[in-house]
């Protein structure tokens, strides 16, 4: 504890100390220092009301790899201090706040500017900066504009600027928003209804919940805007039970929209009565299709069901609905204050405004990005991302999830915009990024990606339910080193047929992740199958571990380690691996202090 | 011949659109009318064209599983399934072609890797719609090893055998207990490649939770379902079909007895039939067992003492008529008359009314069907 | 012979009748009443879907469609501890068999069951964990435990009882 010292009211004045608690802060532990920053302000004699007004808490700002991240804005003047521990937050407050000096070594580094100067941040932009939870922080930064200014114009004018604006949906196929609230509105039948599809199941991506959980009044916002453009009374948020702090914000932001009439009977002081109801999914990354999605609300297997008939025209309980995903709706205010002019200026001719990202894999900068549509995949990847872990050569970009496909470093310079990403056998999708290095074994990705769709197939369907099972068993034994000439146009024949032939959206995209990597990388599937060889090293089954004699100081480690008895070794002499007996578990490559197992 | 009647159909067709709102769409070459929902298969149907198809039963809501249907549409970079796409004005649609036909076979190879395939021994033989489209498709599930399911059979109630193995998932059967029954004794279970119809917990199926109507068997493809007590009695080519009318209730539902050297085997449904297209009730389809019971009464029988004793029917009558003739002459018209059950014809009704009026000259007549 | 009523003990269980409560006053559905009747017991009992099935007049097969479908249900008791074992080639290689049937014999659990009788254990395989150097490796509530022996897979069961049975 350091000495009690009083920090005069007129120091905290301008003080703002911004911890970031999104999921990944609070594992990182930000709400202890969030805690620490409190009682050590108050320590310093800081009244108790002051203290909870200067340090608030925000959404992710995207940067978790550098998590805790905290901004100490004091007179104006911001620092950001990462990785932050409750340890450290003394030796900041007596530092920084109370002798004015910041501490230097524990500030960002150039790489966190790199990270965000180059985006373009509308959706993410009040994320890291104002309190999910404080409605007022909202409104206080033009929060509820867009849905106050809506009331002044026909809901087809509504429609009209979302088409004008060029916005396409952010939840995978990119349909025109405009155009589906369109349908909608001209459907017949009511009550009509808009869900909100934050059931985001993509391994790797987290952006819907990053914006839930950082500026959850943006998404019901959105939510008003299309129920007022679509005569909509009703809405519901189709949510992932795993996300319980993203659940959490969005009821607390309910209850205070309800408080204020901005949802409710006669919302804004208008005739419109419009009310939000949270759904929790269940488990079943199916449920975010959203006829399986209208089937889970209504308490059913989520299975999908053919379209048409479209949600549009008949959708929950029948009835016309429109469905979509988080993205989409919290861009809409924004889209509704500035404009569609303003918006449709920035992308693409084809790919309107910005979109989120969740960059991964073995990349220097992981986390979530927001960039112009149509930026190049270089940009992105070493501008942004900082380029490849270890300064290892890329090999390859996967995007869009196990729904897309992986984009070689040969088309690095490609822009990444809907039609592009098609074009080259992969998709948006969600806007997961899995960035690879010469160390992945792209067999292996492919075999990840599927066995993750596999898993998650309704079963509804032929093609899906069992295709992928085979296709799967196919790759399986291609990475244990029993694959068979003619495996590969056995993948591709079964492949496309999976593509054409599916009911839902998963199974016609379930085999783009292989489909992809054979198109790209054949060779690597022809070296497993023919020669044995797994060239990235990855698939373990197709490794023969050998001792290097040079390199080998006969410590004797690896025999200790080996499970099965197949190392030879005495003092004084070099280890020998036995391959009959070898199983191949890699116990002794990770023993070895001289990397003598190659 | 066939072409010369389809070309006739589709003039009367035209001449009826005419009048009505209808819409044009061409299949394979041909062009027919048809209503705005109805969908490909249907009017593919209508003219005689065939689809294959698995998933589809007419009396169920259109599903779009087993994907068998699907079909080119001109225009479409994808191939629909016919079952659930509606018709749309001026379409197109080409129903056979080689990539249709590829295709095709890929999914029965898949279904077919995923099956026991002894159709040696299988109930189903002759009659299995997974069997012939193999036959057609000439394919089998081979060039795909794999996982296969090795579930036990299931015999655990008299009515109804359930082999999963041989289950492709079509949901005919919970869809037919579920829509059509109102029962909901079996739902599909599980996801993925380990759904299967089934009972809630697995359980036996007892009275409490089936109503064994064996409406699931009836619309089963595959056999998966199969009606037990008919099992091992013969393949549907052994047995000849007698068309019939069930004689338990006065709805008149129409079914096949399946009768093998004069026994009757078991009841197939008639999924043509007017009143009940296809459904049946536990009655009708299972409770055929009186036709060869030892105690059926065969012979009219009078009683002499306390003993039935068995008659010709011309003793019978003339017993009948003389004791009738008595009772009417001794205390008059009115004390006679007649009751007849709902299990007769509607023809064997009206006789019996008509001969109480006109012969006993009553109109003391009635049936037992006043609900 | 399935057993549509609720019997024995839970038959005067108040608990089912509150979540019926709930569940009428929420207006909910298959889903939420499962995720409700989970919340309450841990798991889906059978006998509660027999009740709620009768209560509500919903087949118990749309209940068990459900529960089977989506991930989150459970349909048997979970244990209040779980017990992880590696089935990796490494850990099976170094006798992580024997293990798993001591420590099930240890929690007197029969053929095809996989939480104790008590309810304090549940004992799970999983694919490689990708520690074969330690192997056999077993996790017991997320800690790992590497080199198991016999010996010590008791050791570690009483550890974990006394630090969470109570
Ligand atoms: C298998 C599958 C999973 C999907 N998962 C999601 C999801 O998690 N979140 C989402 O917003 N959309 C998801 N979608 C897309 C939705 O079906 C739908 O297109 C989207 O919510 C529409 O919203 P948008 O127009 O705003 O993009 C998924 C689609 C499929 C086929
Ligand atoms: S494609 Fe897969 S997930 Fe979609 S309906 Fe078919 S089985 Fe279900
Ligand atoms: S049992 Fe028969 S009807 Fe039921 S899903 Fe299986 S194949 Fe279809
Ligand atoms: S009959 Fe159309 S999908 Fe099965």
């Amino acid at each position: 504890m350091p000495a009690k010292k009083t920090a005069k009211k007129a120091d905290i004045k301008d003080l703002v100390i911004r911890v970031c608690v999104g999921t990944g802060g609070l594992a990182a532990g930000s709400q202890e220092v969030m805690d620490e920053f409190g009682s050590q302000l108050k320590s310093h004699g800081i009244k108790a009301e002051i203290v909870k007004k200067c340090v608030n808490k925000t959404g992710c700002r995207g940067f978790c790899a550098k998590d805790v991240l905290a901004d100490v804005i004091l007179n104006d003047k911001s620092e950001t201090y990462q990785l932050l521990t409750p340890e450290m937050v003394s030796r900041i407050v007596e530092e920084h706040i109370v002798n004015g000096s910041p501490v230097k070594e524990w500030l960002v580094g150039p790489e966190y500017h790199a990270f965000h100067d180059k985006q373009t941040k509308i959706l993410l932009k009040q994320c890291g900066h104002i309190d999910p939870e404080d409605i007022d922080a909202y409104i206080k930064i033009g929060g509820y504009e867009g849905a106050r200014k809506i009331f002044s114009l026909e809901p087809s004018e509504v429609i009209e600027e979302i088409r004008a604006s060029g916005l396409r949906g952010r939840g995978g196929a990119g349909f025109l928003t405009g155009l589906k609230w369109e349908l909608c509105s001209k459907a017949e039948g009511s009550p009509k209804y808009i869900i909100c599809n934050a059931d985001e199941g993509d391994p790797g991506a987290f952006m819907d919940r990053s914006v839930i959980e950082g500026n959850p009044h943006s998404v019901i916002e959105g939510m008003v805007i299309g129920g007022y453009a679509i005569g909509a009374n009703y809405g519901y948020v189709y949510i992932r039970a795993e996300y319980p702090l993203a659940i959490q914000r969005l009821k607390i932001a309910i209850s205070d929209a309800r408080k204020k009439g901005f949802l409710g009977e006669n919302i804004f002081k208008t005739k419109f009565d419009f009310d939000i109801k949270i759904k929790e999914g269940a488990g079943a990354f199916i449920c975010g299709e959203e006829t399986a999605l209208i089937a889970s609300i209504e308490g059913k297997r989520g299975m999908p069901r053919a379209k048409p008939p479209f949600p549009a025209h008949k959708g929950l309980w029948g009835k016309p609905t429109v469905i979509n995903n988080v993205e989409t709706l919290s861009t809409l205010p924004t889209i509704i204050t500035q404009g569609a002019k303003w918006f449709s200026s920035i992308g693409t001719e084809k790919s309107k405004g910005t979109k989120v990202f969740a960059i991964t894999g073995k990349i220097k900068n992981t986390g979530l990005i927001e960039v112009p549509m149509g930026m190049s995949l270089r940009e992105i990847v070493y501008d942004i991302g900082g380029g490849c872990e270890k300064n290892c050569a890329l090999k390859a970009v996967q995007t869009g999830g196990p729904s897309g496909g992986c984009i070689p470093a040969s088309h690095i310079d490609m822009p990444v915009d809907y039609e592009s990403l098609m074009a080259i056998g992969s998709m948006m999708g969600s806007g997961g990024m899995v960035v690879m290095d010469d160390t992945t074994c792209m067999v292996d990705m492919a075999k990840f990606f599927l066995s993750f769709t596999q898993n998650e197939s309704c079963g509804k369907c032929t093609p899906c339910r069992i295709g992928t099972k085979r296709m799967l068993e196919i790759l399986t034994r291609i990475t244990n080193g029993k694959g068979r000439e003619g495996d590969i146009e056995l993948l591709l024949e079964l492949g496309n047929s999976i593509k054409l032939t599916s009911l839902c959206g998963l199974g016609m995209s379930a085999p783009n992740p292989v489909l992809s990597t054979i198109r790209f990388f054949r060779d690597e599937y022809e070296a497993h199958i023919r020669d044995g060889i797994c060239p990235a090293a990855v698939c373990k089954a197709l490794r023969i571990y050998t001792v290097s004699v040079e390199l080998c100081k006969m410590c004797g480690k690896c025999f200790k380690a080996c499970p099965s008895a197949a190392i030879a070794w005495e003092k004084k002499q070099p280890a020998k691996i036995d391959k009959g007996k070898c199983i191949k578990c890699g116990a002794c490559y990770e023993a070895c202090p001289f990397n003598a197992i190659l | 011949m066939k072409h010369a009647r389809l070309m006739q159909y589709c003039s009367e067709y035209w001449e009826e659109a005419l009048s009505e709102n209808k819409i044009k769409i061409t299949i394979n070459g041909i062009e027919t009318l048809c209503d705005r929902d109805d969908t490909i298969l249907k009017v593919a149907k209508k003219i005689g064209v065939k689809i294959p198809h698995l998933c589809n039963d007419k009396r169920l809501e259109p599903y779009g599983g087993c994907r068998l249907c699907i079909v080119e549409v001109k225009g479409v970079p994808r191939p629909l399934p016919a079952c659930t796409t509606p018709a749309t004005e001026n379409m197109e649609i080409i129903t056979d072609n080689d990539s249709i036909r590829k295709l095709r076979a890929n999914l029965i190879e898949l279904l077919l890797s995923n099956h026991p395939n002894d159709c040696m021994r299988c109930e189903r033989t002759g009659d299995c719609k997974l069997q012939n489209l193999s036959y057609e498709y000439g394919v089998d599930g081979s060039r795909f090893e794999g996982e296969k399911w090795d579930l036990p059979i299931r015999e655990d109630n008299p009515f109804i055998s359930y082999e999963p193995n041989k289950c492709i998932l079509c949901g005919r059967c919970t869809r037919i207990c579920n829509e059509v029954v109102m029962a909901g004794t079996i739902e599909l279970t599980g996801r993925g490649f380990n759904s299967m119809p089934d009972t809630a917990f697995k359980k036996p199926r007892t009275l409490e939770n089936c109503e064994f109507c064996g409406q699931c068997v009836s619309t089963c493809p595959t056999g998966a379902l199969t009606d037990r007590k008919g099992r091992g009695k013969g393949r549907s080519y052994d047995l000849k079909k007698i068309k019939t009318t069930c004689s338990y209730c006065g709805t008149g539902c129409n079914f096949y007895l399946n009768v093998r050297d004069g026994k009757v085997v078991k009841v197939t449904s008639d999924t043509d039939a007017p009143v009940n297209q296809g459904n049946l009730c536990i009655k009708g389809r299972y409770g055929y067992d009186f036709i060869h019971s030892e105690d059926r009464i065969k012979t009219p029988l009078i009683k002499i003492g306390d003993k039935f004793v068995e008659a010709a029917w011309d003793e019978a009558l003339d017993l009948i008529a003389e004791k009738f003739s008595s009772l009417m002459k001794k205390h008059g018209n009115e004390s006679v008359g007649a009751f007849s059950s709902s299990r007769c014809t509607n023809e064997e009704n009206f006789l019996l009314s008509k001969f109480v009026r006109t012969v006993f000259r009553s109109n003391n007549v009635d049936n037992c069907a006043r609900v | 012979m399935p057993q549509p009523v609720l019997k024995g003990e839970s038959m005067t269980d108040k608990r089912c009748e509150e979540v019926l409560e709930k569940h009428q006053k929420e207006k909910g559905n298959i889903i939420s009443l499962l995720q409700n009747i989970q919340e309450v017991f841990g798991y889906i009992p059978e006998d509660t879907v027999f009740w709620f099935s009768r209560e509500l007049n919903i087949p118990a097969s749309s209940f068990y469609g459900v529960a089977t479908f989506y991930a989150q249900f459970y349909l048997k008791p979970r244990g209040k501890n779980i017990i992880t074992a590696c089935c990796g080639t490494a850990c099976h290689v170094k006798g992580s068999g024997p293990i798993i049937n001591k420590i099930r014999e240890e929690l007197k659990l029969p053929e095809g069951e996989t939480t104790s009788k008590d309810g304090k254990f549940t004992v799970e395989s999983v694919a490689c964990v990708g520690a074969c150097s330690i192997a056999p490796v077993f996790i017991g509530n997320k800690k790992v435990f590497g080199k198991m022996t016999i010996e010590k897979a008791s050791e570690m069961l009483k550890g974990i009882d006394k630090g969470k049975g109570a």
